[in-house]
């Protein structure tokens, strides 16, 4: 039961996203088409799962005082062979998210998750809480990234929906509109909390 | 020297590393409630990243390019930025107990910030020269200071105006974040 609690925290209760506004770069980046934003969560889920999975089971063994940069050193090995993979596998991807691959290591998510909660927990609940949030987070940026790439450039992962008539609207998919629709789902969602009270 | 100019203005003004690049996006929208600690966190960005840039540069370069093991470059320059970032507390807390009073807490901060990763990877990305490279990263970095001492002053002044309530905090400063960054775009075609 409480393991099942832990993985579905990530989507609302604590949503990496939009409830503890962590992970804002590549957040605010990547998401100016939706594959883009699939993409991006994905390979931070992965690194989330698997350097939170060794946390965990080698939390009794790192010693405290040189943690942190025990921590790094396991997440930055994950993020190498994701950017490898995506390199042989995904190019296209790979291209398209650039930079901001190898910053992986930093997302704030990833060590947050590292240092509050896989080093204190066991296993399995590690291991459903870091996929609840990687999976949280991989389902907000996707949907930021929807709603930017319909307004911005009227299509959903490269199909035409809103017709040919439609007159993108750029801003959206430029740096400014990251900001602004962020910050409007943001306000939306702390209404209909409320109102759900 | 004017294309050393140039690349000054376009790392400050044109491609803000903040808000067109969207690196350091967390520090942003953590620290800039205040214009002093905005400062202090400007500041202590703009040494950390000049010298970072500089040291990784000649660590890719002259380490792991010889060696042909650059795949590693994510790891080595996260390591190093680790051990740069705790040399210099310790070095300012030893020397200068007054800038480690204004700079001390922000530098355990600058680790993860993702700006001075990202400028070290940009500075190879973009292949720089040494001397480039080092006028990249002090571009990149006072460009990183100007934008969050320009965005705490308005939060300072937001703090004080009736927001409406399921917009208060992040969601305003997120979309008043938009608003500074398209006025950063004002600065397009400033520089080709």
């Amino acid at each position: 039961m409480k393991i099942v609690q832990e993985f579905t925290k990530g989507f609302w209760k604590e949503n990496p996203t939009f409830r503890l506004v962590l992970g804002m770069c590549p957040t605010l980046a990547v998401t100016t088409e939706a594959i883009n934003g699939i993409g991006m969560g994905l390979a931070t889920t992965f690194v989330l799962v698997c350097s939170n999975l060794l946390v965990s089971i080698l939390r009794k063994f790192i010693p405290d005082k040189v943690r942190i940069a025990c921590y790094v050193v396991i997440i930055a090995g994950f993020v190498i062979i994701v950017e490898l993979t995506m390199q042989a596998y995904f190019y296209s991807l790979y291209k398209s998210l650039g930079l901001f691959i190898p910053l992986i290591v930093v997302n704030c998510i990833i060590l947050g998750r590292a240092e509050a909660f896989a080093s204190k927990n066991p296993v399995a609940e590690s291991l459903a809480d870091c996929l609840g949030m990687g999976l949280g987070f991989t389902v907000s940026i996707t949907v930021l990234a929807i709603i930017r790439e319909i307004i911005g450039n009227g299509t959903v992962f490269g199909i035409h929906v809103l017709g040919s008539s439609y007159l993108p609207f750029l801003l959206m998919i430029v740096p400014p509109g990251a900001f602004i629709t962020l910050g409007f789902l943001l306000g939306f969602m702390n209404m209909a909390q409320k109102q759900g009270k | 020297m004017v294309h050393y100019l140039l690349l000054i203005i376009s790392a400050v003004l044109v491609n803000n590393i903040l808000l067109s690049r969207f690196l350091g996006v967390c520090p942003f929208l953590g620290v800039s409630r205040k214009i002093d600690t905005a400062l202090g966190m400007g500041m202590a960005v703009v040494f950390v990243m000049t010298v970072s840039g500089g040291l990784t540069w000649a660590i890719s370069y002259y380490i792991l390019i010889p060696l042909k093991i650059d795949y590693l470059q994510t790891i080595a320059f996260i390591l190093v930025i680790a051990a740069l970032v705790q040399l210099v507390e310790m070095v300012i807390q030893k020397t200068s107990p007054v800038l480690y009073q204004a700079l001390g807490i922000f530098l355990p901060l600058i680790t993860t910030n993702c700006a001075v990763l990202g400028v070290a990877i940009l500075n190879i990305q973009l292949e720089y020269s040494f001397l480039e490279a080092l006028i990249f990263s002090l571009g990149s970095s006072v460009g990183f200071g100007l934008a969050l001492v320009l965005f705490a002053g308005i939060r300072e002044r937001i703090a004080l105006s009736p927001v409406p309530k399921p917009f208060q905090g992040m969601a305003i400063a997120l979309i008043t974040a938009g608003l500074l960054s398209m006025s950063f775009f004002g600065f397009m075609g400033l520089v080709k």
